[in-house]
């Protein structure tokens, strides 16, 4: 299996991005081991099945088109969502957002969305509803907060209840009871790229002393 | 007449469709069958050698799901949306095949318990069924001479009906 940065020519492999190579021994999911390059960027390229938060920008017909942050809008139909006939429409507004996964998403084609499974169960897309707080952060982040055992979002969770939508094009989407807490997450959250463990932790000790 | 030779029909009326009609499936599958081949000698096909496939295990992926096993987007921490916490444990089991044995069903009442009130539950709800039935077994007793009630000789030991000796 060889995943993103590498590409395979001939019998080998080609690296196209620059980072550290990453290695992962067959598992029980993976068939084989995989191979990656992680890498940083800021900006998102659409990939198939990945799960985005997007900005809906225009409705035109029956599709919306979306801003996922990539080179070309997004388009998602009306009846990709759970329970949409043509009779029954979605209630989406222009600057609404919605969390969905990419259906296609090549080069050569303009990448579409859909905010339901292949079982037709919508398991959590959908529109997000009012309030709280988007914010932009870099892709490794976002990488690094949904790794399987993430210190981060555990020593967050301990804090305050608050609702929590990562989007893997950098779009982070933050709602907590109140406004201050919303904004001491989304400072926390962004400052964490360039902080250490330690640093880390005297911050998210100095807030719940306080 | 009729004996002599069929008058010769051409091919193409036989092709027609009410001419088939009276055919077997059989005859039908071998006109079918020499219909293709006048097609397949005039279809065109390259001359090349078979290429064979390199087998190679190396699958392409441009997403990093499946190399970091990430998890689910939506998150919600403390009860702050309860139906997304459901989701997280829904969708985080189904990544890593934990199975946990939960044993959230914890019995209230023990197993004897259970059982002592199993009994007593038979013992009132045939009491129900028996008022009915023992009319029955007694209208039974009145007909048949040995008054032999199948269903519960224990209960007839209660209500027996003492038949007048004759």
């Amino acid at each position: 299996l060889c995943g993103p940065g590498l590409r395979r020519c001939g019998a080998g492999l080609l690296v196209t991005k620059c980072g550290l190579l990453r290695h992962r021994r067959a598992g029980g999911a993976a068939a084989g081991g995989a191979y990656w390059v992680d890498s940083q960027q800021k900006r998102y390229v659409p990939v198939k099945g990945d799960h985005v938060i997007g900005i809906v920008t225009a409705k035109a017909g029956d599709v919306f088109k979306l801003d996922v942050g990539g080179s070309e809008q997004a388009s998602l139909s009306y009846l990709a969502f759970e329970g949409a006939t043509k009779r029954n429409r979605p209630n989406v507004q222009v600057g609404d957002l919605v969390y969905g996964q990419f259906l296609v998403a090549n080069k050569d084609m303009e990448p579409e969305m859909v905010c339901i499974d292949s079982s037709g169960r919508s398991s959590g897309m959908g529109i997000i509803g009012q309030d709280g707080f988007l914010f932009k952060v870099s892709l490794g982040l976002i990488r690094k907060l949904l790794a399987p055992k993430c210190e981060i979002i555990q020593e967050l969770s301990q804090l305050y209840p608050f609702e929590l939508v990562l989007g893997m094009n950098g779009r982070i989407w933050v709602k907590a009871k109140t406004v201050q807490q919303t904004l001491i997450i989304v400072n926390i959250l962004e400052a964490c790229e360039y902080m250490t463990a330690e640093q880390r932790k005297q911050a998210l000790a100095r807030l719940s002393g306080t | 007449m009729a004996g002599e030779v069929k008058t010769k029909l051409s091919k193409n009326l036989l092709r027609m469709k009410f001419m088939q009609r009276g055919l077997d499936s059989q005859t039908k599958k071998q006109l079918e069958e020499e219909e293709k081949k006048i097609i397949s000698e005039e279809h065109w096909y390259l001359d090349l050698p078979d290429l064979k496939e390199k087998e190679s295990f190396i699958i392409e992926e441009r997403s990093f799901m499946p190399c970091e096993d990430l998890l689910y987007g939506r998150m919600s921490f403390k009860g702050f949306n309860p139906e997304i916490e459901k989701l997280m444990i829904q969708m985080n089991s189904r990544c890593k095949e934990e199975i946990e044995v939960d044993d959230k069903m914890e019995a209230d009442v023990s197993d004897e318990e259970m059982a002592r009130r199993y009994e007593t539950l038979v013992g009132t709800i045939g009491k129900k069924f028996l008022r009915k039935r023992d009319q029955r077994v007694l209208q039974d007793e009145d007909e048949d001479e040995d008054g032999n009630s199948n269903t519960r000789p224990s209960k007839k030991a209660k209500k027996k009906f003492l038949k007048p000796q004759d």
